[in-house]
């Protein structure tokens, strides 16, 4: 379809603003010329309806999980409830400036403060930070307190993070970016951490263990007290990324196996949206031996009242402007709210369970890369696809024709063919059926007929996407306008 | 409540599939000792029906100020929101998508990234852009990083009149990280170029914001001049809307600008999720991080959006990447680009004039109130700084009468003891000017 530029026409425009008075002067003579750009901005010129119908048609080529199943492993693409969006947009919270004076936003703050205490008894700890923009700034976030703990006692020697190779892209990079060298913890048989492994590269270079529990395997780490406890007893600490939660909150808590400091995605356990990659939230949970390094300002209370307090000595300052993305605070409030401890606990238990299942439907046709009951997602190895001459990048491509949106492909990076199945809570036995079938469906044609799977997508709105070429030259703005 | 559909004669044939015999079973990875044997202690579920009336309750303890009565900006804007901002951008499609990793299935997704992509870079006079980031400070902090990464030096150059916010978040991001950090203070307003020039020796970058914080309008061309001249790179801070009429940091000859499209469409929201925006020079590219969506072909030459340069980001590039960031504000940058098209070149430049035009009026109203003063002499666009008597006490006063009067500035700059900063927009019309100039005359009585 058109771009929005090539659909614009000069001249035309839809008008929003009052026309100017008689006899108002030009804009030149109220600022001066040199502050002034020499020529307006070519942006496209177009009246409101053909917004509406370009963003109407836009709307219909994106994948949704509205529209479809999004089986995303590692993203937990879950149903995003509507009263979430209704409370968000109350003008009591949307339309609130985040430098009104305290006592006019006493509800907001109550609702930030309510929802820390439920995220630091769902982690199991005592302190939580909603300032955190998404996942990856949580992390940032977490690390620093590390770090700011380290400094305070004299440990600046502890210069070495420890990642296992399962890890998510940005646990490493968070590791770098806070100054620390990372090392790599290898994988054993059943799919943990290498415990020999890590004994030996455990030392008093060691700042923390980054861990993911579940890991991006899928799997619960069994053996996480003792690795907390090594750890511990080499004088570094633990770090959890909280990508997994949706699988463990309130059946286990991170707090009560060894965990320093983790983070959540709101966008993901707690079901804020996505909306195409964002708006995120990850705030930051940690035990008191962290609490007064996290960022300012805290949330406070005294009686009835509450109040942001900057006066933290120890924190690691600000990582994000205001009080983080609060709007998504507002969602994920709402969303524990209406789930209590028992829903809470009923998503877990059935995104797990549907994660079994799909596994169960599965196994046998397609390679299970660690095949232990999983948690609320499952890691396929398409390797054996290979000799039809069909990759794992064309299953998820044939998915497509099937209305399904592909799983995670290609992470975690041990598993070299690798699928990353996610179904979550929300889906229904039938969903899951049907998935099956296609995914069973396809297996049957890479070996029937590899050629129709490996020129997938069949039906969408583009054929397979020339990703060489985008990358050799790049063209990341419109050629017509400017 | 919960959304969970499978009935119990679900679960039963499911756990028969599995081989389990109860969904506990399915747990059995986690010991027994670390298991939690209590429920979480959360409030109760409530049902929808009651769990609007609390959130009703809970926002209704929030006073809302009438955009009219409300003269507070400092970084977020009381701008007009077209009502198809709000139509388009809550279809399920789009909020319930999430990021574009199978291109084939997601072109809608791609190409609004896209057509943001150009906007942004159209208004900032820039050759790139990417997917939009956190917001304006966590992408000032990401340039200081390129700046970095570009010029392989460990100093920054910050002017004190960059928002204080922005400069908190270099600050504590740069602290772990070996970088020295100085910061020039600003003079009656402004940044001073020649102070800028001297402290940009042997720096990474010389970092400013436009309109700055305290609503003047920057040398813009001439701290890109004294940044060159030092070998640093020249990172701009901008305000979007305003760009529909201030010289962009392109024509100056900046090299890196940032800044935050809430101004765009994006409301308040007590101060997020908003939406920071990057954009570079053609030869930053790749060092830029987030997201970036590029123009490519399909298998039949069709014309498509795909995420491109993907080997620049973490997942690829693991401790080697420069930037950890994943996630970007895909939903916020999407408001951000209905609201430029529906305004188009004209709408934007009446809005911005509009904006400019109170603020002037405001402030000549505002000097000829007893007591009050205009320290500043800079010229600005829709911000500028008020001295008035008792500033604290009298914000107070107005806010009694139903007025966001402005914001006190003295927790931020300890030497600016009765300063306040004002914001006239779009949204005033000269009617709202009088009643809030004669409230603030009446509280100065």
């Amino acid at each position: 379809m058109k771009t929005i530029f090539e659909k614009s026409r000069p001249g035309r425009a839809t008008v929003y603003f009052p026309p100017p008075a008689p006899g108002e002067r030009p804009i030149e003579e109220i600022l001066p010329r040199t502050a002034l750009r020499a020529r307006p901005p070519a942006l496209p010129e177009v009246a409101e309806l053909e917004v509406v119908r370009h963003f109407t048609e836009l709307s219909h080529r994106t994948f949704s999980i509205d529209g479809n199943f999004y089986p995303l492993g590692s993203c937990t693409m879950k149903y995003n409830p509507r009263v979430n969006e209704k409370v968000a947009a109350l003008p009591g919270f949307a339309r609130l400036h985040p430098f009104q004076p305290a006592e006019t936003v006493q509800g907001m703050l109550e609702l930030l403060w309510r929802l820390e205490r439920m995220l630091a008894e769902i982690a199991g700890m005592d302190a939580v930070t909603l300032q955190p923009a998404a996942g990856a700034q949580g992390e940032l976030t977490g690390i620093l307190l590390i770090r700011a703990h380290h400094v305070e006692n004299r440990q600046g020697h502890r210069t070495e993070v420890l990642i296992p190779d399962s890890a998510h892209g940005t646990n490493p990079a968070t590791a770098t970016l806070c100054g620390y060298r990372t090392v790599s913890l290898k994988t054993d048989r059943r799919g943990g951490v290498d415990l020999e492994d890590l004994k030996a590269k455990l030392s008093d270079r060691t700042a923390a263990l980054m861990i993911t529990n579940p890991s991006t395997l899928g799997l619960f780490e069994e053996r996480i007290r003792t690795i907390a406890d090594l750890v511990h007893g080499a004088g570094g600490l633990v770090y959890m990324d909280g990508a997994n939660m949706n699988a463990i909150q309130g059946k286990v808590r991170p707090g009560d196996f060894g965990v320093d400091v983790m983070h959540f995605n709101l966008h993901k356990t707690f079901s804020t949206p996505h909306g195409g990659g964002g708006p995120g939230s990850g705030p930051v949970a940690c035990t008191k031996l962290l609490e007064p390094y996290l960022p300012v300002p805290r949330i406070v209370r005294e009686g009835d009242r509450f109040s942001f307090d900057f006066s933290a000595p120890k924190s690691i300052g600000r990582v994000k402007s205001f009080w983080g993305n609060v709007g998504m605070h507002v969602r994920a409030y709402a969303y524990l709210r209406a789930h209590g401890p028992e829903g809470i606990r009923r998503n877990a238990e059935h995104a797990v369970l549907n994660a079994n299942y799909l596994l169960a439907r599965l196994r046998g046709t397609y390679k299970v890369a660690y095949d232990r009951p999983c948690m609320h997602e499952f890691v396929l190895d398409g390797s054996p696809f290979r000799k039809y001459g069909v990759r794992t990048l064309d299953i998820a491509k044939r998915l497509l024709d099937f209305r399904f949106h592909p799983p995670t492909i290609y992470f975690p990076l041990i598993v070299h063919e690798a699928l990353m199945i996610e179904p979550t809570e929300t889906e229904n036995k039938e969903t899951l059926d049907a998935f099956a079938d296609a995914m069973l469906r396809i297996a049957e044609e890479a070996r029937t007929n590899p050629e129709v799977v490996r020129t997938a997508p069949h039906t969408t709105a583009v054929k397979r996407l020339n990703e060489v070429k985008a990358a050799k030259e790049p063209i990341v703005r419109c050629s017509l306008c400017g | 409540m919960d959304y969970i559909q499978n009935t119990p004669e679900d679960v039963a044939e499911m756990l028969r599939a599995v081989g389990a015999s109860s969904i506990d079973d399915l747990f059995a990875s986690i010991p027994a000792d670390l298991r939690l044997t209590r429920p979480l202690d959360l409030p109760p579920a409530l049902s929808e029906q009651d769990l609007v009336a609390h959130l009703e309750t809970l926002a209704a303890r929030n006073r809302v100020f009438e955009p009219t009565r409300s003269f507070l900006g400092a970084g977020g804007y009381n701008h007009f929101i077209p009502s198809v901002v709000d139509a388009l951008a809550s279809r399920g499609e789009f909020f319930s998508a999430y990021t574009p990793y199978q291109a084939e299935a997601s072109q809608g997704t791609l190409q609004h990234i896209f057509e943001f992509q150009s906007m942004i870079c159209e208004l900032t006079g820039m050759e790139v852009a990417n997917a939009s980031h956190y917001d304006g400070a966590t992408a000032l902090q990401e340039a200081v990083a390129m700046s970095i990464d570009h010029t392989g030096r460990r100093k920054i150059v910050l002017s004190s009149a960059l928002h204080p916010h922005a400069r908190a978040v270099v600050r504590s991001i740069f602290r772990a990280m070996d970088v020295q950090i100085v910061e020039v203070a600003h003079v009656r307003g402004v940044t001073p170029v020649a102070t800028l020039r001297e402290a940009a020796q042997d720096a990474a970058c010389v970092a400013i914001q436009n309109p700055n914080f305290l609503g003047g309008v920057e040398d813009l061309a001439g701290v890109a001049e004294a940044a060159h001249a030092a070998g640093a790179v020249a990172v701009a801070s901008v305000h979007p809307l305003a760009l529909a009429i201030l010289k962009s940091p392109g024509e100056a000859g900046c090299d890196i600008a940032v800044g935050d499209a809430q101004p765009l469409g994006i409301p308040l929201s007590f101060g997020g999720p908003w939406c920071g925006f990057i954009a570079a020079r053609r030869d930053f590219l790749r060092e830029m991080p987030g997201r970036i969506v590029g123009e490519t072909v399909d298998a039949e030459g069709k014309r498509g959006f795909v995420l491109t340069l993907q080997t620049r980001e973490q997942h690829i590039r693991r401790e080697k990447a420069s930037s950890n960031i994943c996630t970007n504000q895909a939903l916020m940058a999407l408001r951000a680009t209905i609201y430029m098209e529906a305004l188009g070149p004209s709408g934007m430049r009446r809005a911005a004039e509009l904006c400019a035009r109170r603020a002037h009026e405001l402030a000549a109203k505002l000097a000829r109130v007893p007591g009050v003063k205009l320290p500043y002499s800079a010229p600005f666009f829709h911000e500028f700084v008020a001295e008035i008597p008792h500033a604290a006490q009298t914000l107070a006063r107005l806010q009694e009468r139903g007025f966001l009067g402005g914001l006190f500035l003295h927790p931020f700059y300890r030497d600016l003891r009765e300063h306040v900063l004002l914001c006239a927009t779009e949204r005033h019309a000269p009617e709202d000017l009088d009643a809030f100039v004669a409230a603030l005359a009446e509280c100065l009585r």
